[in-house]
């Protein structure tokens, strides 16, 4: 059986294992659609919640990042966890007190203003849409891969396909079919590591191997990487390069746009008691921990695999023969993806070699010019790393198509996830609950429907020439969540003196001067060329625009602070309203407006 | 007087709250970031201690400090009668 029927075969059962399972969870409990999680152990829906919140951008895109990078990139690892200690500190408990179903309703009560709920609505949106440009990169590259089509083309059919799973949608409400995409998604990722640490290491726990000893050499692994990279003129993988005012902010807006993401919150207002939103976050992270440990280790050793088949006699002597990568199997991975354009070979100085180094290297000048080397010849797409990792290892064609199957299943629960979030925030919040409050359900629906569709197009045109590799345009919506969402929420409990003026005025300076920034330096509503600075040249203290978001957090903060010192104080109501979210006792279920 | 208690009640959880952020903030901005070059004798599988916390060790005290507020707080929960 060829590899591409392998890759339909699995791809096609896990579709068939999440159908399955929603038809079969439907069947007995429609009428708790709203209501995902009740009922439901809290060591079940912090597997549920995993799945929904690891996306393409953790499980594609992260590793790949790390790999080319090293160090800085641990920057996603501590960042993307870091984020649920403050939403189980924080904000779980009290949302889950408060009862209700969505993070706008939470804002428009507790500000008693119907501005700030609309506010909550824009920001909700515009980190959300921004979020799903991120997975198309990322539904483009999977789909690419194993239909072995263009990247383009392999964007357009998963966009389609991704529109058709939001719209049955209701598996959004199906709890365990996120379980069965979380265990498809696990093993996808482990198998392939597992193999290759015990390669490389010897040692059948990649998280272990990552500082364990490389068996071919006998040095320490990392050390072992950092010499060769360093021979072929790239920075050290363990060093810092970036400063370090940018590595913590970049850190700092990860983790706060964690804990400001309304998908993620959503899932804490409807665990059955207060105590269970508390270790609900904590099983969450037990199985979102799963992948990240691995994740480091599934980076450090793919650069070092890749490195080697580009530099079979050692890298300080000849780079592979064009020949060998046409004609040895183990270099087939390559023909397969240049098919996606996301990887090029190309002989520049027709030596018949394929040199792959850093060409903008000082210390490497003298010996290009030596051995004739007019630049790298190899390019590779950081995005497709995870995916390829498995061919790179020739590991046995099922694992290749378990790994697309668990790319699928990353990308899409994430990115119906999101579409059914802002279908449902301009549906419900926006047009039912501020414009058109008589609307009928049909048309509500409609309405939710059109919303959808608008925000994968827009998606899909974006995401063909995106800002960044998938994770990076995911950081960026996570700095635009950092910057509005969590500070309202957590103002709204830790402070009793915020009032709806300064909770307005802190979202829109937040949202406001983030978004501006990220749009200076990524090109106006990210279409290319329109940027008039760039990440590597910023325009404000050398802070770069994924990094921003803890700043643009900063001065929601100090703004909604001022703002009401010098208005009004909240009235009684409100101020009985904190004081009481603020005590588990007496919280009801959650209801729906 | 349930109105002193519940503010006891929250000004015990505000002090649980602090502690774990410190913690929480010297583990990943402190060890993972700011501090290595502090912890750079200390050797780990072919690097060093700071490269440790910020690629694996940071994700593991998180997940301690979440499991540890809960199990304080439900505790706190029953011991000022706020439970549900």
């Amino acid at each position: 059986m060829d590899q591409f029927t392998l890759n339909l075969l699995f791809v096609g059962a896990s579709f068939a294992l999440y159908i399955g399972i929603a038809i079969w969870a439907r069947a007995g409990s429609t009428s708790e659609f709203y209501a995902a999680g009740r009922g439901v152990h809290p060591i079940t829906n912090g597997m549920a919640t995993a799945a929904d919140w690891m996306s393409a951008a953790s499980f594609l895109s992260m590793a790949g990042l790390i790999a080319f990078v090293g160090y800085d990139n641990s920057a996603y690892l501590m960042g993307w966890t870091g984020g649920y200690v403050l939403l189980a500190l924080l904000l779980a408990p009290y949302l889950r007190k408060f009862g209700k179903f969505t993070v706008p309703e939470f804002i428009g009560d507790r500000f008693y203003s119907p501005t700030a709920r609309l506010v909550a609505v824009i920001c909700l949106i515009v980190a959300s849409v921004t979020y799903v440009i991120g997975q198309m990169t990322g539904v483009g590259v999977a789909f690419g891969r194993f239909l072995e089509v263009d990247n383009t083309t392999g964007l357009l059919i998963g966009a389609v396909v991704v529109f058709a799973y939001a719209v049955f949608g209701g598996m959004k409400g199906v709890t365990y079919t996120q379980v069965a995409q979380y265990i498809v998604l696990i093993t996808a990722y482990t198998i392939p590591a597992v193999f290759i640490s015990l390669q490389l290491t010897g040692n059948p726990i990649p998280a272990l191997g990552l500082f364990g000893d490389h068996v071919a050499s006998g040095e320490p692994l990392l050390a072992r990487l950092d010499q060769i990279v360093a021979e072929l003129g790239f920075s050290t993988y363990t060093e810092r390069q970036t400063d370090l005012l940018n590595m913590v902010l970049f850190t700092l807006s990860l983790m706060i746009g964690t804990a400001g993401l309304p998908h993620v919150i959503m899932r804490f207002f409807t665990v059955p008691r207060v105590a269970d939103a508390r270790w609900s976050a904590g099983w969450a992270l037990v199985f979102i921990a799963l992948l990240y440990l691995t994740a480091p280790a599934v980076g450090a050793m793919a650069r070092m695999n890749i490195t080697d088949q580009m530099w079979p006699n050692g890298t300080s002597g000849d780079a592979v023969t064009l020949e060998q990568v046409e004609t040895d199997p183990a270099y087939d991975w390559m023909a397969n993806w240049q098919k996606t354009g996301l990887l090029a070979l190309e002989d520049k100085n027709g030596d018949g070699m394929i040199q792959y180094y850093n060409d903008k290297s000082a210390a490497l000048q003298e010996r290009a010019t030596a051995a004739g080397w007019t630049g790298n010849e190899l390019t590779i797409n950081n995005d497709i790393l995870v995916l390829a990792n498995p061919e790179i290892a020739n590991l046995p064609g099922w694992v290749i198509g378990l790994i697309a199957a668990g790319g699928l299943a990353a990308a899409l629960s994430t990115a119906a996830g999101l579409l059914l979030a802002i279908s449902s925030a301009v549906s419900h919040d926006l047009f039912k609950g501020q414009l058109t409050p008589d609307m009928s359900e049909k048309s509500e629906l409609l309405t939710a429907r059109i919303a959808m569709a608008v925000a994968i197009a827009v998606a899909t045109y974006l995401g063909i020439n995106p800002p960044g590799f998938a994770a990076q345009t995911v950081a960026l919506a996570f700095g635009l969540a950092a910057s509005s969402i969590f500070p309202a929420l957590m103002m709204g409990i830790f402070s009793k003196r915020i009032n709806d003026k300064g909770a307005v005025a802190g979202m829109l300076v937040g949202l406001g001067v983030t978004l501006v920034y990220i749009f200076l330096h990524k090109g106006w509503l990210f279409i290319p060329d329109t940027n008039s600075f760039t990440d590597a040249d910023p325009l404000l203290l050398g802070i770069k625009s994924t990094s921003f978001g803890a700043v643009g957090a900063m001065l929601n903060f100090a703004t909604a602070i001022l703002v009401s010192r010098s208005t009004e104080e909240p009235p009684q109501e409100i101020q009985d309203l904190v004081a009481s979210v603020r005590i588990p006792r007496g919280a009801g279920a959650a209801i729906d407006h | 007087m349930a109105e002193n208690s519940d503010n006891d009640y929250w000004e015990a959880n505000l002090g649980l709250i602090k502690i774990c952020l410190v913690i929480w903030a010297l583990v990943s901005f402190g060890f993972g970031i700011v501090l290595r070059p502090l912890l750079s004798g200390i050797s780990v599988g072919g690097t060093d201690l700071g490269f440790w916390f910020a690629q694996q060790g940071s994700i593991l005290v998180f997940l301690a400090l979440i499991f540890f507020y809960a199990w304080r707080m439900n505790k706190l929960d029953r011991d000022y009668g706020v439970e549900e």
